[in-house]
Order: C-alpha cells, then structure tokens, then sequence
C-alpha cells in the first residue's frame, strides 16, 4: 500500500538532489513566471505537482514542503500532521499507533534524513505551524518566490 | 518546605532574578532540590470538591501537580478548570496543554487566563489521537504541535506578544516543560528531538514511564554527552503497576509504553501484586536518581493516586523535606493586602 512511498525514503539521496535542480531551474525561470503571471502559472503547475508528489511520497498539497527536512517523508501522512518530529506513541516496531498497517512519517523520515546530504541537521530545523491560508498552492511556486524575495532582498542590503 | 517570601495561600511568590515563573516548582529545581510531581485524574463531574479530594492526596509528598488535559483523548474535566481550582488552594500546578483539541487562538488564550488563576507551569503536549479515546468521531485539531507551541508561549512570556505579533500588556510568566520519550522509536532520533524541544523553549522535561533502567541510561547518556543535562531539568516517568495482568493490558493497550518481560514476570511471581508493583517503582526511583542528569521524577499512579506517598516515604528522595501543601499554610502576613480586602 505504502510501496511508493517506502521507496522513495530509501532513495532520498539522490531524490533530494533531482529536486535541488528541478527547484534552482524554477528559479531561473521567475522572469518567464513573472512575464505569464504567477496565478496562471499556479493553475497548471499545482495540479502537475500534486500528481507527482502524490505518486511519490504521497502528499497533501499543503503548500509548504518540508521535504527537503524530513528525509523525503510528508509529515502530513502523519495523523497528527506533526511536522517537527514523532510523538510518544511510535509502536516497538516502528509503526504509526493509529494507524498500524503504517510505518510511522518520523521513522522514515529519520531513516530518510541520515541519506541525504544536511538531512541530520535538517531535520533538527523547527518548522513554524502550517499556514492554513496556502493549502491547495503549489509548493514549488511558493519557494521560487521566497527565494526571488531573499535574493532581491540580498541584492539590496549590499 | 517553606520559602522565606512565602505569601498569602492561593498567591504566587515572588520572581527571582534568573527565574521565569512565581512558581514553587521552578524554585525546588534551582535550588538542586530532586524534585517529586504526581499525575492528578481530572474527574468526570463539575464538584470542585471532588478535585480538592484528588489533590489531597499528595499533599507533603509532590512539588507539583499535573493537571492532564484530555489524557487518553477521553473527555474529562478541563486542566484549565482543575488548574483554577487548585491553584486557589495554593497548589503548584503543572497545566498540561495538548494540541489534539484547540487551535492556536484558543491554546494562547487559554494560558493567558491560566497564568492569571495562578499557573505557573504548562506543559506542551501533542496529545493523543482521537482515536484511542471515548469520542473516536471528534476532529482532531492539530494545528500546532508540541514544539509550535511551546516556541509560541515562549515568545508570549519572553517577547510579550502573541504568534501573530500583537503585544501582550502582562505576559504569562510560565515555567515551560515538555514530555519525552526514550522508549519509543527512532531510538537515537530521541536524544536529538528533546534538544530540539530545549531549542524551541523547554525548560523542564517529565519523560514517559520507565520501566527499563538500561533504555533508560542509554538515552541519559546520550542527552549528558550533548550536554541538554545542563539546559533542561529532566523529570524521569514512574508509576505503579496494579498487577501482571494490567501491565499487560497497558503494553498492549497503551501507545508508547514499554514494559519488559522481567517486570510482568517479577510481579505475576508476587503474592501481592499490587505491593510488589510499588516495590518496582521504589527500586526504578532509586536507579533513576543515581543517573546523571536526573533531576526529579515524575509519578504517573493512575487509579493509584493513593500509593504516591509510600512510594515517595520508601525512596527517601525527598531527603526530609516536606514540599509546601495548603495545611502547612503561610506566613501571617504583617498586613492584609488591598486586593484581598472585602
């Protein structure tokens, strides 16, 4: 049931790496995004991501991946949508405690994060609380505009 | 035990210098004391009395009470609500707060007015899954986690503003704890997700139940060799079990408890179960105090409440102090002051 996903925690390491490139070629293209305007661009690529991340890892479209933090498990399949680390109730072997048939999100993200490149330190970053307001946004837009907005505002302190 | 500053029943003490809370609890860990804090079951009735009667109990044998707040996700008398009533009494309070049914506008709120009934401890909790309780139909809530809030109650204590930045006038001066636990997997993601907890603004730590001393040095081991020993107070988790059979049950039952073959064993050989389940626990006390790191345990004695004071007499972990409780009063003060005036 969970094959994908289990699958994709085991190749994080380069997963991860397909996505930095995947993400840096977004960015070089905000001049294109700009000129076609943002909210059109969002209808077609949030429904593009949805399908693949949905494949993959099996995501919620929450609108602000942790991905990259979490050792390519989406802690929204948690059922406590914990996004900063497991709860107390993880079962011996490392199933979720409400839903058993799971292996928990945090395990795997664990398992996930020591593949990839930073992903112990990732991991240990303190996710603020879900925006409720982006849900349902693509992602990938979101971080190409935050890191457009960093850059710029890099450019203007210099 | 007494301090020199002691005020008026049902008042906090004054705030020392280094010191975030008015509370007594942030006073005995400072001070090096091996702190003592018990489990309180909030009744399933709205007799203020039958909360007075609960707490009773402990009194002379714990520094603090916690007020668990829909434990198990059964529906139960709010911890808010036993925190009023007890913090009245001058009872130190430890109000448990879990995410599974507010969101963050009513979590904020609620220690708030917590702080002003007298609160001085909260601690943050996920909190259980609906599922595992009496209403397995609610929406569970979820929109922070334990680290969330415990970062947003920080920056309403330390910054005197709300997550969304609006200024509070009179912060909440809160003790913030958290819980752990080192018996449930990742095993070595524990050590790291506790120095995360640290990170976003725990101060104190009362873990899960331990009833294996050697999970239990592993993981103390870990936390001593990142040095968290020293940026947290950790409260070790105890408790009591009824008999084999209940042990069993709980293992089984119970998400995150883990329970040894030896111990089940050790008690079904037992003539008196339940006796030998308190004998348990003072043994797990006396390993758990000798570790580093210790700094106080935390006895969970659900439907045991009764057995706390043997428990705490046997150990000896108190080392002759009598933690303050409402017969022991206060001083008489020189004056009344304005606010308790008719």
């Amino acid at each position: 049931m969970y094959r994908v996903r289990y699958w994709s925690i085991r190749n994080a390491w380069w997963l991860s790496h397909l996505y930095r490139l995947w993400e840096n070629f977004l960015v070089a293209l905000h001049p294109v995004w700009q000129w076609i305007g943002y909210h059109r661009v969002e209808k077609v690529l949030e429904p593009v991501e949805g399908v693949v991340k949905g494949f993959l890892f099996d995501t919620h479209s929450c609108g602000q991946c942790t991905l990259g933090s979490t050792g390519m498990a989406c802690p929204m399949n948690c059922p406590k949508n914990l996004r900063n680390g497991p709860c107390g109730g993880v079962r011996a072997d490392g199933s979720c405690e409400i839903k058993p048939e799971m292996t928990c999100v945090w395990v795997s993200a664990w398992e996930g994060s020591r593949k990839m490149r930073d992903g112990e330190q990732a991991i240990q970053v303190i996710q603020p609380p879900l925006d409720e307001r982006s849900r349902g946004s693509s992602s990938w837009l979101n971080t190409v505009r935050q890191r457009v907005q960093e850059q710029s505002a890099g450019n203007n302190a210099v | 035990m007494q301090f020199d500053d002691e005020p008026l029943t049902g008042e906090n003490l004054p705030i020392l210098e280094g010191h975030c809370s008015p509370g007594r609890f942030e006073r005995v860990l400072r001070a090096g004391a091996f702190a003592v804090t018990a489990e309180i079951a909030p009744p399933d009735s709205a007799d203020p009395h039958a909360v007075y009667e609960r707490a009773s109990v402990f009194d002379g044998y714990v520094d603090a009470i916690n007020a668990t707040d829909g434990s198990g996700a059964n529906c139960h008398m709010s911890s808010v609500g036993m925190c009023s009533l007890l913090t009245r009494r001058g009872y130190s309070m430890v109000m448990q707060v879990s995410c599974r049914d507010r969101n963050r506008i009513a979590i904020q709120g609620d220690v708030l007015g917590a702080s002003a009934m007298g609160v001085s401890n909260v601690l943050c909790l996920t909190g259980d899954g609906v599922q595992s309780g009496d209403h397995p139909q609610a929406k569970p809530v979820f929109d922070l986690d334990c680290m969330t809030s415990l970062e947003i109650l920080r920056g309403m204590r330390d910054q005197s503003q709300f997550l969304s930045g609006r200024a509070i006038s009179h912060p909440p001066q809160v003790f913030l704890g958290a819980a752990a636990n080192p018996f449930a997997p990742p095993y070595d993601f524990r050590p790291l997700r506790l120095a995360k907890k640290v990170a976003a603004g725990a101060q104190f730590v009362q873990t899960q139940y331990c009833f294996d001393i050697d999970m239990m040095k592993t993981y103390m081991q870990q936390v001593v060799d990142q040095g968290l020993h020293e940026k947290v107070f950790i409260l070790a988790g105890v408790g009591p079990l009824a008999s084999a059979r209940s042990a069993e049950w709980i293992r089984s039952n119970v998400a995150g408890v883990h329970i040894p073959d030896a111990i089940i064993n050790r008690l079904r050989g037992a003539q008196d179960q339940a006796q030998e389940g308190v004998n348990v626990c003072v043994d797990m006390i006396n390993q758990l105090r000798e570790l580093e790191g210790v700094k106080g345990v935390h006895i969970m004695a659900y439907r045991q409440e009764h057995r706390v004071a043997e428990i705490v007499e046997k150990t000896g972990v108190l080392q002759g102090r009598v933690p303050w409780h409402p017969a022991i009063g206060s001083h008489t003060p020189q004056e009344q002051p304005t606010e308790n005036a008719p």
